[in-house]
């Protein structure tokens, strides 16, 4: 159809219409798709969410809480002196994985116990308490729980052990906890995200 | 004009006159709820190109809180929504800093008790009663419903002959009317006085004024529980505007609105840019409608 | 389809295999590209293609909102503000959600009147006009159980009026009523129990809807369309290939349709709807007016005119029932109303008493509304059991044209357009 009436003598003139309606119509296409597609996105309750203040003032040495963020579990811990020297003592090639997993840090930091902690309270230990393998909630929060071979957290579901940075040590389990992005609001209160 | 084209814009044309008959005449917006008097009010959020007045929001909000937060909740608002854009705006340490004001029920704490801490910004309004029945009892048995929602949850009926409706129905798209709740809700806080002595309700029946109850020009009924909530200088607002109940009124109907409707600025400004797209569209779509039918006899 | 040779040549090696194998291309072509159109349809016509469109934007935006929807009593209210205030771009889908019920209904019904004014229901077509019966039957069931969902006074109070109806059966047979209620309620009243099962089938009868509609269009292209003259389809000159002509006029009359669509979506969309669904749903408060949307409102009016519970319901079930016998009924040997001058009278106050009922099915049911809603029932009726069968007898119709052709150019129209059909090819 188009072809036959292209020897009218205005070719051009149709083709050039024809390519601004096609892009309109694709423009008009895009912005009714956008809308359906963002819905899925998280909304603005869940974002409100995305952040959360916790009181540590009440934790002594040697416990730790869990508090919920984003809908994932956060370990809280106030390490002890040996964890802390424990941790330190643990060259890097011992580890299978030599990343901080900090998701304030760059990709490449390496997984020292400076990395996993924060300049001047590095007895404080945050981490996102989900076991690097399947997803299984560690123990090691608990007084009574097992804390593994290496003191610091382990895995029931399939035998992954942790030690006192949070670093995997021993088991299926590939990546180091992750430690969540936070910062010291004040010497007794931290902002998780 | 080909006979299809041309039915067409004789719709249209018609459709055109009626309305220009309706808009015309017709009185300026009177308009009653069961046999009650509703006046349309101007609001500045009314229209195609209407937008919320930032500074009447935030007015509106002092006048909730300071006044009717004692007795009604509004329980689907967060503090975070005050500082949304389309909203009040208030700046996000200011809203941060009034929410900690509040004493928000948490928990249960370890030992199975729930707590007070202070509001952080992600939380909801907080009711000033625990639960409706708490709520009666603290009102003599009435319930001071929820406001999250009033201003679309009230409306205005029309009350005119038959005849004249479908001209009201007309002018009310053409104009994009949806400020029924507001009007509504401006009109019972406007509306309270002394009953007139001969007052009659719409069935003809004399009123009688129950024990307890106010009477109110515009609440169905005339009689509502609620006993006047705003007077002339019962709320000093910083920003110089006039103190006085008719001002509140209408700031703290406006407030309303936004919390019923708090995307309606996004809401009508797509609207403008999706109406302009689908004109050229229509334009567009008639041009070649023409284009192909011209290469046959019809 | 049944009548015409395929014209459908695949252009490439994967059509030419596919065409072997399952010919949908061939389908598409000659259902939509070839398919012969008459050459005189107005617009009234391009309404088939837009309640497909509306078809299709209520189930992406459907099932959009069931990812956010919670359907139980104490969530309902409150997942649906969720949607209106959290969820991006929640407020535009369930406004589109919201009109475009409205939008699909009047799309509807002026496809019916349509069908009513020039006889599209008439042989051959009788089948497709009562699987359109059937859309419409299942386009009141999702709507009404749709309206349910946001859990608001009016969902609440609407589906125990309604629901109630069924209880009118136990003046037939004592118990059936209030059993058949009880089994649709999940109950013995209108609970969370009620709410669940009208999602879950609110979620499933679109695509019932999809697959009756997919038997219209194939009944509607056994027969072709039929057209403002209401003759058939002769020879080649009575029609237009349907892609361009067809399909370009329906997507222009579509753009238009939009613009209405959005001017209510965007600037007035709660106008259709009642506000006091906005108050959360209240099991122990009526509302002071129970008054279901304006699309039920005419056949509301039928129910509450008839004083008997029983023959209120029957009256209201009825008024949609003998639209399917509608072929019968009318006895007239010519299709149009063009050419029907008396018909055109009665038909013009049949959309008027639609129009009233409508306009009364809101009002309380006192005084003279009472009266003139049994005046405009009673023309209902008697317009479809006494009229049609009567008129069809006793009218005299217009001399009609002898073909679609000739209606359209005159009588050397024939000629004209053999005339065009070769300077076009000369190019």
């Amino acid at each position: 159809m188009a072809s036959q009436d292209k020897s009218e003598g205005q070719p051009a003139r149709r083709d050039f219409l024809e390519l601004a309606g096609g892009m309109f119509a694709a423009v008009g296409g895009a912005a009714t798709l956008w809308p359906l597609i963002q819905q899925m996105n998280p909304d603005a309750s869940a974002l409100a969410l995305a952040s959360t203040e916790v009181d540590i003032a009440p934790i002594k040495e040697g416990q730790a809480i869990t508090v919920m963020w984003r809908g994932k579990p956060v370990f809280i811990r106030n390490r002890t002196k040996e964890e802390i020297a424990k941790a330190k003592a643990v060259p890097m090639d011992e580890l299978r994985d030599t990343s901080a997993r900090n998701d304030a840090l760059p990709e490449k930091a390496t997984a020292s116990d400076e990395n996993r902690t924060k300049a001047g309270k590095e007895n404080w230990l945050v981490l996102v308490g989900i076991c690097t393998h399947l997803g299984c909630i560690p123990k090691g929060q608990a007084v009574v729980d097992s804390r593994g071979d290496f003191g610091g957290y382990f895995c029931p579901c399939h035998g992954s052990h942790y030690d006192t940075a949070g670093r995997i040590r021993k088991g299926p389990a590939p990546q180091n906890l992750e430690v969540p992005p936070y910062e010291f609001v004040s010497d007794t209160k931290i902002k998780i995200g | 004009m080909r006979i299809v084209d041309a039915t067409l814009c004789g719709v249209l044309a018609r459709a055109l006159l009626a309305a220009g008959i309706g808009l015309a005449g017709l009185s300026a917006g009177h308009a009653s709820e069961d046999g009650a008097e509703i006046h349309r009010q101007h609001w500045h959020f009314s229209g195609l190109f209407g937008r919320f007045d930032q500074a009447q929001l935030q007015r509106g909000y002092q006048v909730y809180k300071d006044v009717c937060a004692s007795c009604h909740s509004m329980r689907l608002l967060s503090f975070r929504n005050l500082a949304e854009k389309g909203g009040p705006a208030f700046p996000e340490e200011g809203v941060r800093a009034l929410a900690a004001t509040f004493q928000i029920e948490d928990g249960p704490n370890d030992s199975g008790k729930m707590f007070k801490r202070a509001g952080v910004p992600s939380d909801r309004f907080p009711s000033p009663f625990a639960n409706d029945q708490q709520a009666r009892a603290a009102n003599n048995g009435a319930l001071p419903p929820d406001l999250s929602l009033m201003a679309k949850a009230r409306g205005v009926e029309n009350e005119a002959p038959f005849y004249l409706v479908p001209f009201h129905w007309v002018r009310d798209i053409l104009t994009s009317y949806q400020e029924g709740g507001p009007d509504y809700i401006y009109a019972v806080l406007t509306g309270y006085g002394e009953a007139p002595k001969d007052m009659k309700m719409p069935d003809g029946a004399p009123l009688k004024m129950a024990e307890g109850m106010n009477f109110n020009h515009a609440f169905p009924g005339y009689q509502i529980a609620m006993p006047p909530p705003l007077s002339d200088k019962l709320v000093k607002y910083s920003d110089g505007s006039p103190a006085t109940l008719k001002q509140y009124a209408e700031d703290v109907a406006a407030f309303l609105m936004w919390a019923a409707e708090p995307k309606l600025e996004q809401r009508k400004s797509m609207g403008i840019s999706v109406l302009i797209y689908l004109l050229v569209t229509c334009v567009l779509m008639f041009i070649a409608k023409r284009r192909i039918w011209a290469r046959v006899p019809h | 389809m049944a009548n015409h040779e395929s014209s459908f040549k695949p252009t490439t090696g994967f059509g030419r295999w596919m065409d072997q194998r399952l010919p949908v291309a061939r389908l598409a072509h000659d259902s939509f590209v070839s398919f012969p159109t008459p050459r005189n349809l107005g617009y009234l016509w391009t309404f088939g293609g837009i309640l497909t469109f509306c078809l299709m934007v209520q189930i992406v935006t459907g099932i959009v909102l069931a990812m956010h929807y919670v359907a139980s009593p104490t969530g309902a209210f409150d997942s649906v503000e969720h949607i209106m205030r959290d969820v991006n771009y929640g407020w535009l889908i369930r406004y589109v959600h919201a009109v475009g019920g409205s939008m699909f209904f009047f799309a509807v019904y002026v496809h019916m009147f349509r069908g009513l004014y020039y006889g599209s229901y008439k042989a051959p077509r009788e089948v497709l006009w009562i699987l359109g019966v059937i859309i419409f039957l299942v386009m009141m069931a999702t709507a009404f159980m749709g309206y349910s969902l946001p859990w608001g006074q009016m969902s609440f109070w609407a589906v125990t009026v309604i629901t109630n109806f069924f209880s009118a059966l136990d003046s037939i047979i004592p118990g059936i009523g209030t059993a058949i209620m009880q089994w649709l309620r999940g109950g013995f009243a209108v609970t969370g129990v009620t709410l669940n099962r009208f999602f879950s089938l609110h979620y499933l009868l679109p695509f019932v809807l999809a697959g009756v509609v997919g038997l219209h269009v194939w009944a509607l292209h056994v027969a072709g369309q039929n057209n403002p003259t209401g003759l058939d389809i002769k020879s080649d000159s009575d029609s237009v290939p349907m892609h361009p002509y067809a399909t370009m006029k329906d997507l222009f009359a579509l753009a238009v349709f939009a613009v209405v669509f959005a001017w209510f979506v965007f600037f007035a969309p709660n106008f259709l709807g009642d506000p006091i669904n906005y108050v959360e749903a209240n099991p122990l408060q009526t509302p002071p007016h129970i008054v279901p949307e304006w699309y039920f409102l005419p056949f509301y009016a039928i129910l509450r005119a008839i004083p008997n519970k029983l023959l209120g319901v029957l009256a209201m079930f009825g008024s949609i029932a003998i639209l399917a016998f509608l072929p019968w009924l009318d006895t007239s040997r010519v299709r149009s109303a063009k050419y029907r001058p008396t018909y055109r009278v009665f038909f013009w106050l049949f959309v008027v008493a639609c129009l009233a009922l409508g306009y009364l099915g809101a009002k309380p049911p006192e005084g003279a509304y009472v009266f003139w809603a049994r005046v405009f029932t009673i023309y209902y009726f008697a317009f479809f059991m006494l009229i049609l069968p009567l008129l069809g007898i006793l009218e005299t119709p217009k001399r009609m044209p002898g073909s679609i052709t000739e209606a359209v150019l005159g009588k050397g129209g024939a000629g004209q357009i053999k005339g065009a059909a070769a300077a076009s090819e000369k190019r």
